[in-house]
């Protein structure tokens, strides 16, 4: 007979799930909703969301230390904080794009809303928790609405886009889950924590049969982190969703997944094992540089942000492989800048989205936005800063992320990796300039049907504005900034 | 007055800024107004310059990124200070001979950004705040050079723009390295100049960390073989883009090797003495040659430039006050002159819309003021004695005799060279017959362009005459930064190296 489970309400710890209730409880208030009145404006699901976001974002200041909880799968430390609280700017971000000023088909529907509430909080289980169960589910929760998500937005290029994204996505999450289950295999536990200390006890007995799990723990977050070469499907994807939606899956999947990759590695490289800092150290290298190259040749200026942001994946994946104090903190504070950057400049190209095409074979080529700077100053400026910001010029916000970044895989000893950085920041200037000589240095195109800004209305502009200025003004608020930032790894300990 | 520096790097960009609301016919009159206030503050700074203190002063330091030890420090010595005043004053220059007519609005608000970013990189003694100058200073000219330019401008900006940032990215790299060295050596971070004088480095290291900064350095200034991309530049750069290139920018990379890499790297700065010579030696011969077989009159200036950038490095790598401050006066008087001769390019171009020396001939006759000014420009450029081209040249090539009189003959070709295609030159523009009829109608110079050429051609008569005024201040900082350099080397070879090339004048 099986004993009766008892199981104290005390012991769960539940104040450790307040920030993905808050999420749960918000998205099903929003189904609610719609069962009682239908046909409401978007904009009540826009606010409802970051009223929503808002709270989350409250609940999240609340924690200090690391809080275990719900039997201790639950693990609210500094880097998972740090991570929501991304997830959660970034996505309140987002959503205000969906005011946009045309109509696009999914955010007619109340579902667009909860599911992208679900998805966040999917994302902030993910990041909270050393449990590779429960990470697993949080991965493929937010997954699933994501994949919703895109085709929502209705053309055929979307669908495309989500089934391409869901297949390899399934591929991905057959992975992780093979891959937990060696680990569960080899140690007994599914737990990082008691992963880690049960391999080093054992001094990475079974050798072969650990490496087997990494590489299919790798391809399952390559996936998710479009590392090289599980990066095939990101362009394509982008490209099928819409702009705005684009530049979300450029930044919160990508550190849902990078905090998991985190946990994961520092296994591995807190130890010096030889073998998984090899293999790190060429996805890292391949990824910062073969996207780089096909981003030269894209005349789409969408896939050339979709390449640009797979290398500066591989950027960042570097600093989980130098794997010091100050390699986290860069981690961090690059994928904070690069969140404001880029997604900004990717609502820029939401702006410019109009619904008629003139003849181009995709949305956003580059001669779409030739003689920008005469047609329409302002625009065309802003967009210059985020691509100076994100070619690493500096003073603009991003420069730091790099140089922090670069600081400390040097200080880390990783002379040839930072040299290797370098010279990639080098290569991406050429593709950013070239959009930028597009705005600024040609004449405009002999076409007045082309209409830009078409989308644009007081709260994007007020998106775009806000990350601009984050943008320009990085130099004033980098010292606070990264003071957080330490405060936070520095309790975790990574 | 003290943050004289501060207001000397955001005045002009604050008045870009404000420039916005001015409107477009007004534009030139606030730009000139904008950089002459810009020149007298300069003037000011150099007036209440203590010549007889050789270290830093009117320093400023705020911290930025205090975990990291980045802060916002500024400072002047004497062989930055006349950098400084030769920025603002060719910018004023520049502005005041401004023929252009295109969309001249942007064209002055960019060239004041530009200024902010090149009065930085000269009083910036923090490495991550030089280096935010430095690269920030590539957009402006970029945008000058890519709207405004010939033909083939967006090839010519970009290529100049990715040569220049890859180059400095590596510097990046060797700044953020010496960073942490300054970090395990003293446990605190760190990235002001000052500080890291104080480092001894092994000599390994040493040659690696030159080697980065070189990489940065040489590309700007730029020298053989990572030149390619100045002929193109200057080619289609609009003549207040060459100006402004050839006068300061240029001189980044020449400063840089003066302020980084003598103090930072006294080893490997003797060890590479020769094999730097060498390089500056075939800049000079060789791009004296390839201007020799120009047709275009621009062009052979823009090699000319390479050619006496060539010397200038010869004279920082001589490694004695001699040499080191021949090549800062060599760096003002290049600024002057190639700025100058870039504009007088830019007046013909103005009236016949090319540069083919097969075009002119026999100029003298229907524009003799022009023959006159470009006459004096052009005589001290080749080195002529009494201009301010002699001055450099001579003091350059004399500090290098001291390390090698054989190559410093090769070197002294320069001034063969030189005045063999720049006669050649002169000889086909502007004497001879008219044999063009569309050049009997040319007009003379006039208004506002003999306000910009005047006082170029004034400070070049009047420092060739008299050098001192700029010799005295710069040959104490040069002489502390010898000092430094002499202690700071580790091995005995290069500390008596060092002691020995400085020896000129010396009775023994």
């Amino acid at each position: 007979m099986i004993e009766p489970i008892s199981v104290d309400i005390e012991a769960l710890n539940l104040p450790s799930l307040v920030p993905m209730l808050v999420a749960i409880v918000g998205a099903l208030v929003i189904l609610c909703i719609d069962l009682v009145t239908k046909n409401l404006h978007k904009s009540l699901y826009v606010m409802l969301s970051i009223l929503v976001i808002l709270i989350d974002l409250g609940t999240l200041i609340g924690y200090s230390g690391a809080t275990r909880g719900f039997f201790d799968v639950m693990l609210m430390d500094g880097i998972s904080i740090l991570a929501q609280m991304i997830i959660l700017v970034a996505s309140g971000l987002f959503i205000i794009l969906a005011l946009s000023q045309q109509r696009f088909h999914e955010y007619r529907y109340p579902e667009y809303f909860a599911l992208f509430l679900f998805m966040i909080a999917g994302f902030q289980f993910m990041v909270a928790s050393d449990n590779l169960i429960l990470i697993f589910v949080g991965l493929e929760t937010a997954s699933m609405a994501l994949y919703t998500l895109i085709a929502m937005h209705n053309r055929d290029k979307s669908t495309e886009a989500a089934i391409k994204y869901f297949t390899m996505g399934a591929l991905a999450a057959g992975f992780f889950a093979f891959g937990s289950m060696i680990f569960y295999g080899l140690t007994g536990s599914v737990e990082l924590g008691q992963i880690s200390a049960s391999l080093v006890a054992s001094d990475f007995a079974n050798y072969p049969i650990v490496l087997l799990g990494v590489v299919f723990i790798i391809g399952g977050l390559g996936f998710k982190l479009s590392l090289v070469p599980f990066h095939t499907w990101a362009p394509d994807v982008y490209e099928g969703s819409s702009s705005a939606m684009a530049g979300y899956m450029s930044v919160v999947p990508k550190i849902a997944a990078f905090v998991v990759a985190l946990r994961f590695f520092e296994i591995f490289v807190s130890v010096d094992n030889r073998w998984v800092e090899m293999v790190l150290y060429i996805i890292v290298i391949t990824t910062m540089t073969i996207p780089n190259m096909v981003a030269l040749v894209q005349k789409d200026v969408k896939r050339m942000l979709a390449y640009s942001s797979i290398s500066h994946a591989g950027f960042v994946m570097g600093a989980i492989l130098v794997g010091t104090t100050q390699a986290t903190e860069s981690l961090f504070l690059y994928w904070i800048l690069f969140m404001f950057t880029n997604l900004g400049a990717f609502a820029m190209l939401w702006v410019n989205r109009t619904k008629n095409d003139h003849g181009f074979q995709s949305d956003h080529p580059f001669e779409k936005f030739s003689g920008l700077i005469k047609l329409a100053p302002v625009p065309a400026t802003i967009m210059g800063l985020f691509l100076l910001s994100l070619a690493g010029v500096p003073p603009f916000s991003l420069f730091w992320g790099k140089m922090y970044l670069i600081g400390a895989t040097v200080n880390g000893g990783y002379i040839i990796l930072a040299l290797i950085m370098a010279l990639n920041s080098a290569i991406a200037a050429y593709y950013y300039l070239k959009l930028i000589v597009y705005m600024f240095l040609k004449e405009p195109r002999e076409d007045d049907r082309i209409e830009f800004m078409g989308n644009a209305n007081k709260p994007l502009k007020t998106v775009i504005g806000v990350s601009a200025v984050i943008t320009v003004t990085s130099i004033l608020y980098i010292d606070p900034l990264l003071e957080m930032i330490s405060t936070y790894v520095q309790m975790s300990g990574f | 007055m003290e943050h004289i520096l501060s207001i000397l790097i955001f005045f002009p960009a604050f008045a870009a800024v404000m420039g916005f609301m001015v409107h477009k016919d007004a534009i030139r009159t606030y730009g000139i107004t904008v950089t002459t206030i810009e020149f007298l503050l300069s003037c000011f700074l150099w007036v209440s310059f203590d010549s007889n203190y050789a270290g830093m002063q009117f320093s400023e330091f705020i911290p930025v990124i205090s975990q990291y030890g980045i802060a916002y420090n500024l400072g002047v010595d004497g062989i930055s200070l006349f950098l400084i005043i030769m920025t603002t004053f060719m910018t004023m220059i520049s502005i005041i001979g401004l023929t252009e007519k295109r969309e001249l609005k942007n064209l002055i608000l960019t060239v004041l950004f530009l200024e902010m970013t090149m009065v930085g990189v000269f009083v910036a003694l923090d490495a991550i705040v030089f280096y935010v100058f430095w690269e920030l200073s590539l957009v402006p000219m970029l945008y000058i050079i890519g709207a405004w330019g010939g033909k083939l401008r967006i090839y010519a900006s970009i290529k100049f723009f990715l040569y220049t940032f890859t180059g400095s990215l590596v510097m990046l790299v060797g700044m953020l390295y010496l960073g942490y060295v300054y970090f395990q050596t003293t446990g605190n971070w760190s990235f002001s100049i000052i500080d890291w004088n104080m480092m001894m480095l092994p000599i390994d290291m040493q040659m690696w960390l030159f080697v980065a900064f070189f990489l940065g350095f040489a590309i700007k200034v730029p020298m053989v073989p990572f030149h390619t991309w100045l002929p193109y530049a200057h080619g289609q750069a609009p003549t207040i883009g060459s100006v402004i290139l050839a006068a300061v920018l240029l001189k980044m990379g020449t400063y840089g090797f003066i302020r980084f890499s003598l103090p930072l790297f006294p080893d490997a700065s003797v060890a590479m003495m020769i094999p730097m010579a060498i390089l500056a030696i075939i800049a000079i011969v060789y791009t004296a040659l390839v201007a020799y077989a120009q047709e275009d009159i621009k062009q052979v200036i823009a090699y000319s430039s390479v050619s006496h950038m060539g010397v200038i490095i010869l004279g920082i790598f001589a490694l004695n006050v001699e040499g080191i401050g021949g090549s800062l006066f060599l760096m003002i008087s290049h600024g002057i002159v190639s700025g100058g001769l870039f504009m007088l390019v830019g007046v013909i171009y103005d009236r016949r819309h090319t540069k083919m020396m097969s075009e002119f001939g026999g100029l003298a006759r229907v524009m003799p003021m022009y023959a006159t000014v470009f006459g004096i420009m052009l005589m001290a450029s080749v080195g002529l004695p009494l201009t301010i081209g002699f001055v450099g040249e001579f003091l350059s090539l004399l500090g290098f005799f001291a390390v090698s009189p054989i190559l410093t003959g090769i070197a002294g070709t320069t001034i063969i060279l030189g005045a063999a295609y720049m006669l050649v030159l002169y000889k086909k523009t502007f004497f001879g017959p008219i044999t063009n009829p569309i050049n009997e109608k040319l007009q003379d110079i006039k208004g506002r362009e003999i306000a910009a050429l005047v006082p170029l051609v004034m400070l070049v008569v009047y420092l060739g005459v008299y050098p001192k005024p700029i010799l005295e201040p710069v040959d104490k900082s040069v002489k502390q930064l010898v000092q430094v350099m002499y202690l700071k080397s580790v091995t005995p070879e290069a500390k008596a190296k060092i002691a020995t090339v400085n020896t000129i004048g010396e009775t023994k």
